[in-house]
């Protein structure tokens, strides 16, 4: 219940943030909505020396459009996310599964920074930032860079953000008009980690699949981004056939844990059972 | 007497009496977040105890180095084995008749055992000093399964009575056994089975859980050195007993403890027994000589306080072709942990189990419990469990579903063919418990004429069949459980912790100006006992609700109880409290007889007076008697309008109950959804029904925990791996169904107002009602029994065995 | 550790106080402020017994540290009651509903439930069971907390309120 002691800092800006993570480095954490590291730290799993508060950047805060891309601040919680006409609008997929993240309090200071940088492979948001393919804006002590989310996570909590670096913002490709979307998530309770999830995004023409993308979330010990069977449903009509295929083809890419959840073969079969909800909700949507 | 005079009927309802539903008065202070809380106390100087637990769930200490610990700025002592010793207290009876390690001696015996106690000036420095005592361990094999305890070479859990064979209830067959205990009649029984044209044989385990109350246990321990008082708050189910069993085990004389339990944020017989964390802060409190609170965070509340469950049993039922039950028998193997710190009363060490027959006329049964040690947390009688009648009842709603699948019968029609009938009550089952009343096929027609039963099951009919054609993925389930529970505990005959006898006790002293305070040996923990016994009160004399104060938990001025558990406040302090009204009413009579100047004989009463029989006119109020009481009474007469009733009830009651649900599974993900819970209870007289509608809505969800996801799980290392909320299943209100509440109204015979009580039925007929419904929807495909609980993947697991995923 | 100066607003009183950086903002209302309405049943950021509304957010308590609110105005059970000392609408529905039993839940669920009217003034049944997921309750099932939610939604509006039947 009670943490360890540790030295608080709070900066006005990313360049002090940056600058106070790499002086203290693996002894510092960055502390964004805290809904995952505080817990954490709680039980004495985690026992950094130094807090970088990150609530005192506005830097951070803020949803953009930027041309066909939208950018929301690292420090944007669930809530304001939820709250979002303009990603309502453009990409509605993040709503529907940031209300399935945890609870209305944790919703209200949990950010997106949080939940895609963690590493946790409990997050949602991760899954989805892959099947989106969106990318990451990551700043530190040598500039600027980008990091695809498909390329960024490595283990669990492990990622490719490295010591003294802060991500700032997450920048998502707007998908297309008429798409459809669906973060199927199965869980024991409201608020818990998936059971298994799986976030689909894809475009019809003619009745066919145009384009899709998956991602399955807490099968691994990283988000998967299910390459392989999303490219078979390409040109299918997601008749029951090929669909069964690209089921077989997101199973074999899991490697989930056994857990209070279920045993790891369980927990593979439900990725598919809910890539296959996912999909059928997706396509009800899509427009084409 | 004119229009303008209130009726009968309005004056007792202006009075706020039984039968209505009266606001609660706790409410007012609780919706200001105005109680009064153990954890909200702080007392001058008062410090701050943690502990430092075991990792290993079976080890030898071989060593404590407190130096680094002691060492922390802030920490005022670390206690350990050694340190208790000294005063005699390293270990502790149990309510069972064990003994139990308070701080860990040589050996720990389960994982988070209590190893070393540290005292500081605050909370955070005491956590951080904790971490700091270093501990040597050297692991020993470990045993977690019940089943094997008593194989030979099992690991050897209680070294401190390895070779004693003649336990607390009687001879021991094997160094883990605790005791064996029987009931029925076994010659009879064993006759009835062979005789038998078709009988069942199952194991039916109900699996480990917690009741996990929302505040957790806590203490504060004062020792005063000038005086050699002890006063310790806690949240304490059993203040009384709490007291003497301190007093006995620390040599402090009783009637220098003060103990009071204040608010309590839910007990659920988790709060019934004295753990580790009072003891060590009362000794902390003697060494320091300052106040010292205790406060245990939820992982340890989950891992080493009182359990419920952990009963494995193997159910047999014996019946006739065309659906008669004529034996029942049970095995049950009883995992009560590393120590039996069992709350049951002396001479029921596998408690009120007995009552297995259940609603059910059974000629003969038997039944045998073996209680073993595992590397588990102690206990095992908690969690609204009635002393077993939660495993008692499963175990048999469970059995007779099997049965009735077995024969082809519906599970309803079944049980109606063997539900005890009316004129047989009162009724002797074959264990031995008279049951006082019961219309069990009236409630049992009702429940299904309100469901419209047939209604559901040709629905279930038609979906099987879309089932089967692949029309859809889902399967219905229907759950039925016709529960009878025994509560109320208990007659001094036959009930007794530590000595004490389970009476129970209400003081009620009205004052000059006719309001008055009762004080009671019981402690409620949320059941609303400040508006209830009030009620009570309020039919009985005559004077508002809202005049009578109720008072509970202070052992200085509360008459002796044996506490709140097991539904028995109603069942024994409620008659308490109606005797001891009837006491005062029989000086106010006396009284009044003298002021109007008539008989004794000649005064009827009349809802708040007593009025002069056919001269109605001529009354006394009983507001008017009070003042009389102060003021004059007849000569010869003490002063004064008060009385005490301590009640030894001469019978356990009996409530009962039929329920009935209906739930869809998702075949393919293992997800159940409860479409309708229906539940009818009986618990005779009904004091407050919203206050009765509340306690069943709590304890459904209580149930909806338990059988669809609740577990405190070892893995074979000893690993308590849900002890924490990320696992523990507590539903939110999105999970939680609705649930419809009904009611019949048998009142019991040999109690004064003919209450039953009530908080502990929807737990014992809601677990096996949900679990009933899982398995009924998998039954036409030849499941006999799926274990609890029914969470996703065990349900998946069930319908990948009967190969329904293709 | 060296303690930090931090000052908030807590039920509309400004507080000025030294913490240590980790101490958590549940501590420093219950044990060093004495506002002992909101509790403390977990340490997991499950339960919700400490949630109190933080600068218009519903928060849990125990997850925050003090450090985190300087500046902040922090609104509590204590500070529920309207400004003549009546009980608010929530406080009556929950006694009302019979929203409650042992009591340890409630300041924080009524915390949350009153953000949740102010998210949203007129919520359907499933609106407020998701809006209240975040708190446990042991002893109620949720269902009359339901009710006394519908009871204070009804008279903030000023709105009839009717009692679903069974």
């Amino acid at each position: 219940m009670i943490p360890g002691s540790f030295a608080y800092h709070r900066p006005t800006s990313v360049k002090e943030a940056v600058s106070l993570l790499a002086q203290w480095g693996d002894d510092g954490r960055a502390l964004a909505g805290g809904h995952s590291l505080i817990p954490m730290m709680k039980l004495r799993l985690a026992m950094p020396a130094h807090l970088v508060d990150l609530a005192g950047i506005s830097e951070l805060k803020g949803v953009q459009a930027d041309g066909n891309d939208v950018v929301i601040g690292a420090m944007v919680t669930q809530h304001e996310l939820v709250a979002s006409e303009l990603l309502t609008a453009k990409v509605p997929l993040l709503r529907e599964t940031s209300l399935q993240v945890a609870d209305p309090q944790v919703r209200y200071v949990g950010t997106i920074g949080g939940n895609v940088a963690n590493g946790d492979p409990g997050n949602d948001m991760p899954a989805v930032m892959m099947c989106l393919g969106a990318s990451y804006h990551v700043t530190g002590q040598g500039g600027e860079s980008r990091i695809a989310a498909r390329d960024f996570y490595q283990g669990a909590y492990f990622t490719a953000l490295e010591t003294g670096n802060v991500l700032t913002a997450v920048r998502i490709p707007v998908p297309p008009a008429g798409h459809g979307y669906a973060y199927e998530k199965l869980k024991r309770k409201i608020g818990d980690y998936a059971t298994a999830a799986a976030a689909v995004v894809l475009t019809m023409a003619g009745g066919k699949v145009a384009t899709c993308s998956i991602g399955l979330t807490n099968v691994a010990e990283t988000p998967l981004w299910a390459e392989e069977a999303a490219h078979i449903l390409v040109g299918s009509t997601l008749d029951a056939a090929t669909v069964k295929k690209a089921v077989a083809a997101a199973e074999a890419i899991t490697a989930p844990a056994t857990d209070a959840r279920g045993p790891a073969h369980y927990r593979t079969k439900m990725a598919g059972v809910m890539l296959t909800r996912a999909l059928a909700r997706a396509s009800s949507r899509a427009r084409g | 007497m004119n229009d303008m005079t209130p009726t009968s009927a309005e004056r007792a309802a202006k009075l706020e009496g039984m039968g209505c539903k009266r606001k609660r008065v706790e409410d007012i202070r609780f919706v200001q977040g105005k109680g009064n809380y153990v954890d909200d106390l702080k007392l001058p100087g008062m410090l701050y105890g943690d502990f430092t637990r075991s990792p290993h769930g079976h080890a030898r200490v071989k060593r404590i180095d407190t130096t680094k610990a002691a060492a922390v700025p802030g920490v005022v002592a670390v206690l350990t084995a050694e340190t208790l010793k000294t005063v005699n207290l390293a270990w502790m009876p149990t309510l069972a008749g064990d003994v139990q390690m308070v701080l860990a001696d040589g050996k720990v015996l389960y994982q988070n055992q209590e190893v070393a106690f540290v005292i500081a000036e605050d909370r955070y420095i005491a956590a951080d000093a904790a971490d700091l005592v270093e501990v040597e361990y050297e692991a020993l094999p470990v045993n977690v399964d019940p089943l094997k305890a008593m194989a030979q070479g099992a690991p050897v859990i209680r070294e401190d009575i390895k070779d004693k064979t003649d336990g607390a209830h009687g001879k021991r067959k094997h160094y883990n056994h605790i005791f064996s205990w029987q009931s029925g009649d076994k010659a009879a029984t064993d006759a009835a089975f062979q005789k038998a044209d078709v009988t069942i044989k199952e194991m039916i385990v109900y699996p480990r859980v917690h009741p996990c109350p929302l505040e957790t246990c806590q203490c504060v321990a004062s020792f005063d050195k000038i005086r050699g008082e002890l006063t310790l708050w806690g949240t304490f189910q059993a203040p009384h007993v709490i007291r003497t069993v301190g007093s006995l085990i620390s040599k402090i004389p009783e009637h220098k403890i003060h103990v009071i339990a204040p608010d309590i944020g839910g007990g659920f017989g988790n709060k019934v027994g004295a753990y580790s964390g009072y003891i060590c802060s009362i000794v902390a409190s003697i060494v320091t000589g300052r106040p010292v609170k205790w406060t245990e965070d939820r992982i340890e509340n989950l891992s080493t306080t009182a359990f419920a469950r952990d009963f494995w049993m193997e159910a047999e039922i014996a019946c006739t072709k065309d659906g008669k039950v004529t034996g029942l028998r049970c095995y049950t193997i009883a995992d009560h942990g590393a120590f039996d710190a069992c709350a049951n009363a002396t001479k029921w060490p596998a408690g009120l189990f007995s009552i297995i027959t259940g609603s059910y006329d059974f000629p003969a049964a038997h039944v045998l419990v073996d209680g073993v040690y595992t590397n588990k947390a102690p206990g095992g009688v908690a969690y609204r469990c009635s002393f077993r009648v939660t495993e008692a009842a499963y175990c048999i709603e469970r059995a007779m579903d099997i049965m009735a699948q077995k024969l082809g019968m519906d599970p309803a029609e079944f049980r109606i063919k063997n539900l005890i009938r009316r004129e047989q009550f009162p009724y002797t089952s074959a264990t031995g418990w008279q049951y006082d009343s019961g219309d069990y096929h009236t409630a049992m027609n009702k429940a299904m004429e309100t469901v419209d039963y047939k209604k559901l099951r040709e629905e279930q009919k038609a979906k099987r069949d879309a089932f089967k054609r692949g029309e859809t993925r889902e399967l219905m389930g229907i759950g039925v459980a016709f529960f009878t529970e025994i509560v109320g505990a208990g007659p001094s005959r036959a009930c007794d912790i530590l000595g004490i006898a389970m009476f129970d006790s209400a003081e009620i002293r009205i004052h000059p100006t006719g309001s008055g305070i009762c004080r009671l040996g019981t402690k409620s923990q949320g059941q609303g006992h400040e508006t209830t016994y009030a009620q009570i009160i309020a039919t009985e004399l005559g004077l508002p609700a809202d005049n009578i104060m109720v008072e509970e938990g202070n052992t200085d001025t509360a008459p002796y109880g044996l506490g709140t558990y097991g539904s028995r406040s109603t069942p024994v302090s409620g008659a308490a409290t109606a005797m001891a009204c009837r006491k005062i009413k029989a000086k106010a009579q006396m009284i009044a007889a003298y002021m109007l100047e008539v008989h004794d004989d000649d005064l009827e009463w009349d809802v708040d007076r007593f009025q002069v029989k056919g001269n109605p006119e001529r009354f006394k109020t009983m507001t008017e008697l009070a003042w009389a009481a102060y003021h004059e009474v007849p000569p010869g007469m003490e002063p004064g309008l008060e009385a005490i009733n301590y009640y030894d009830p001469p019978n356990f009651t009996f409530p009962f109950g039929a329920y009935i649900c209906v739930v869809d599974i998702d075949v393919d993900t293992g997800a159940t959804k409860v479409r309708r819970f229906y539940a009818l209870d009986d618990c005779g007289t009904r004091i407050n029904p919203m206050i009765i509608e509340g306690q069943i809505h709590g304890g459904l969800t209580e149930a909806f925990g338990i059988a669809m996801g609740q577990e405190i799980h070892y893995d074979d290392e000893g690993n308590v791996t849900t002890a924490s909320f990320m696992d523990y299943f507590l539903p939110t209100a999105v999970e939680t169904p609705h649930w419809e509440t009904d009611w019949t109204t048998t009142p019991s015979p040999h109690h004064p107002i003919g209450a039953k009580g009530v908080g502990e039925s929807p737990n014992v007929g809601g677990v096996p009602c949900f679990s009933n419904a899982v398995n009924d929807a998998f039954a036409f495909l030849g499941s006999t029994h799926i274990q609890m609980p029914h969470d996703h993947w065990r349900t998946w697991t069930a319908a990948e065995k009967l190969g329904l995923h293709g | 550790m060296a303690k930090s100066q931090v000052s908030m607003k807590v039920n509309g009183q400004l507080i000025e106080a030294l913490v240590e950086p980790r101490t958590l903002l549940i501590h420093f209302l219950r044990d060093q402020q004495n506002i002992t309405g909101p509790h403390i049943g977990c340490e997991t950021s499950h339960c919700g017994a400490c949630t109190v509304d933080l600068d218009g957010k519903s928060v849990k308590s125990c997850t925050v540290f003090t450090v985190q609110a300087n500046g902040a105005d922090i609104r509590t059970i204590e500070g529920m009651a309207n400004a003549d000392g009546t009980l608010h609408a929530l406080q009556e529905g929950f006694r009302e509903m019979h929203g409650l039993q042992c009591g340890f839940c409630t300041p924080g669920m009524i915390v949350r439930a009153w953000r949740l009217l102010q998210e949203n003034s007129s919520p359907s049944e499933e609106e407020i069971r998701f809006g209240i997921a975040g708190n446990l309750c042991r002893c109620t099932g949720y269902q009359n907390i339901v009710k006394a939610i519908q009871f204070a939604a009804a008279k903030l509006n000023g709105v009839p309120f009717q009692e679903a039947a069974e």
